[in-house]
């Protein structure tokens, strides 16, 4: 009852000092106390409720047992990491934007090409890709080059329609202005038309981030080696050890969430120009 | 219209490609079982051989095609069009996860965008968390979810519905707020020197020039709701559903299987997507909202 009480004071004061700081008049800090408060409130509530209510650790493991879940494990969990984000996602999302980088520069010399593919890139996008993974695991085997591939599959259509698009992007002024200087093709491209398209495949770059630790995640569901982040989670699964399903996936929202730092802090240096990066107000 | 020939040229050009792949991977096998007949294979018999296995490396178009029919129209022909062996049956249960999945989803995804967007606690608060959710890979904890709440005994429909929410929340909210923030500056004067109350604003301006951009979102949250399903009955133990049809075809190496169960996946997002363009075509017409 004690840790229910607890729980709810929690969460008033959480919500009571976030309301607080909202009412000041706004600043770049407060911008970043706000949200930890509300993710700090949520763990301990989360912890409140389970201990309050007695929950079962099979259906929902407190914060507490999945941090030390994750200290006494980190020998495996750093295994699986190396294999599912480092051998599997990490190098199909290289292979995967840059073949679609590479293609949608190629594709740009050719207005037919593009018409065709970019609505067809854009269907394709929106298809449930995850299934082709057991198709790719029964050609390539069970080590990480079908996770890749299942990667490599995902991340290309989105890079490549973004690409395409962005290319697009540049106004016939300012190619006329580079005409006016006497700047070839390759010129034009390198100092117009891929900075100008840098917005688009940043966003390209970003959705992959995602799908890349998804695909690669979800691939091993369909057969792995006996490690790796996918496998770890199915069959602890089946031996009811949640908290290290848990810990493994602490472990893939850090990831997640550092790739996608990463990219988007590249994005700030590369497109520094760009509106959505300015500074509000 | 003009897109018709490149389209088109783009199409033919993937199932070419389709073949010649068969015809690439299944050759090895092929060549093998002659082989051992002791027959000596002439290139016509190679193809007509690898575009015509039992269990290919990979399936020729024409017999995924056959496969679906035997699955679907051809079922319904001899009156079984619901039973378990046929597709139909198996797209619709993963359909009903993917819709009440998708329709919990869009609402979630609505009330957080109001609620972000009249509430600046809120605002500062859950917002990064919602954007942050959405890097961490969820997909990955689906077999959990469900194992989880078959624990509690909810089975069936809700669980992989509650994975397509988690999935096809997350565009609406930023669409959303994206939308409902649309208004400029000039326009919400204007209801103010009507003096228009917050409700008024939100119901009379606001929402009618949010609409654009949920459509948007609801078509990338039908998308992702679909995956969401699919993944979400690969651990049920392949009971039931297009996830589960992937998931048996590749244990048993029914590669024809797996590959009339993808198809029939993407026939279905199609549909869907499709379907929601249509609506939204209508609603913004109807809004005077046409591009």
């Amino acid at each position: 009852m004690s840790w229910l009480a607890f729980g709810l004071i929690v969460w008033i004061g959480g919500w009571q000092f976030s309301a607080w700081l909202a009412r000041r008049p706004d600043s770049s800090l407060a911008r970043v106390i706000a949200p930890i408060i509300f993710g700090v409130t949520l763990v301990l509530v989360w912890e409140a409720l389970v201990r309050g209510l007695d929950i079962s650790k099979v259906l929902l493991p407190a914060p507490s047992d999945i941090a030390v879940a994750f200290a006494n494990s980190t020998a495996i969990l750093w295994k699986d990491f190396v294999q599912t984000v480092i051998k599997g996602a990490l190098s199909g999302y290289a292979i995967g934007c840059g073949s679609a980088f590479i293609i949608a520069v190629a594709i740009d010399r050719f207005p037919f090409l593009q018409r065709g593919l970019l609505p067809v890139g854009n269907f394709v996008a929106a298809l449930p890709i995850i299934g082709m993974a057991p198709i790719l695991v029964m050609w390539l085997g069970f080590d990480w080059q079908s996770k890749a591939a299942v990667v490599v599959v995902m991340v290309f259509f989105p890079m490549l329609v973004n690409t395409v698009q962005g290319l697009q992007e540049s106004e016939p002024m300012q190619r006329d202005l580079m005409r006016t200087y006497g700047a070839g093709y390759w010129k034009t491209l390198l100092k117009l038309r891929l900075p100008s398209a840098m917005p688009f495949i940043f966003n390209g770059l970003k959705i992959g981030t995602t799908l890349a630790l998804i695909g690669a995640i979800v691939a091993e569901f369909f057969g792995s080696p006996t490690h790796g982040m996918g496998f770890r989670i199915s069959t602890s699964v089946g031996q009811l050890a949640m908290d290290l399903v848990w810990a493994e996936i602490v472990v893939a929202a850090i990831a997640g969430s550092t790739f996608y730092g990463g990219v988007a802090l590249i994005e700030k240096a590369v497109t520094f120009w760009h509106p959505s990066q300015r500074s509000r107000q | 219209m003009r897109n018709v020939l490149p389209i088109l040229t783009v199409v033919v050009a993937i199932f070419a490609l389709w073949y010649a792949g068969a015809v690439m991977l299944n050759a090895p096998w092929a060549k093998d079982k002659a082989t051992r007949a002791g027959i000596e294979l002439s290139f016509p018999q190679l193809v007509a051989d690898t575009w015509s296995q039992q269990k290919p490396k990979l399936p020729a178009p024409h017999q995924v095609g056959e496969e679906i029919w035997k699955t679907t129209g051809a079922m319904i022909l001899k009156g079984r069009g619901f039973s378990k062996r046929s597709l139909i049956y198996h797209s619709w249960v993963t359909f009903s996860a993917t819709m009440l999945g998708f329709v919990l989803g869009t609402v979630l995804g609505t009330l957080l965008a109001v609620g972000i967007v009249f509430n600046r606690t809120m605002d500062m608060s859950v917002m990064p968390w919602v954007i942050a959710s959405q890097t961490i890979p969820i997909l990955a904890i689906a077999p959990m979810i469900i194992v989880v709440l078959n624990a509690v005994g909810i089975s069936g429909l809700l669980p992989k519905a509650m994975i397509s929410m988690y999935l096809s929340f997350f565009p609406i909210v930023v669409g959303m707020v994206k939308g409902l923030r649309s208004p400029s500056a000039m326009q919400l004067d204007q209801m103010r020197t009507w003096h228009a109350s917050a409700a008024q604003t939100f119901w009379r301006l606001r929402l009618p020039s949010s609409m654009p951009y949920f459509f948007t979102s609801l078509k990338i949250g039908v998308a992702a709701s679909l995956v969401g399903a699919i993944i979400g009955e690969l651990p049920t133990g392949a009971v039931a559903g297009l996830g589960a049809r992937l998931l048996a075809g590749s244990y048993y190496g029914q590669t024809i299987q797996i590959w009339s169960a993808l198809i029939m996946a993407a026939v279905l997002a199609a549909a869907l997507v499709g379907l929601i363009g249509a609506v939204q075509r209508i609603t913004l017409k109807s809004m005077g909202m046409a591009q």
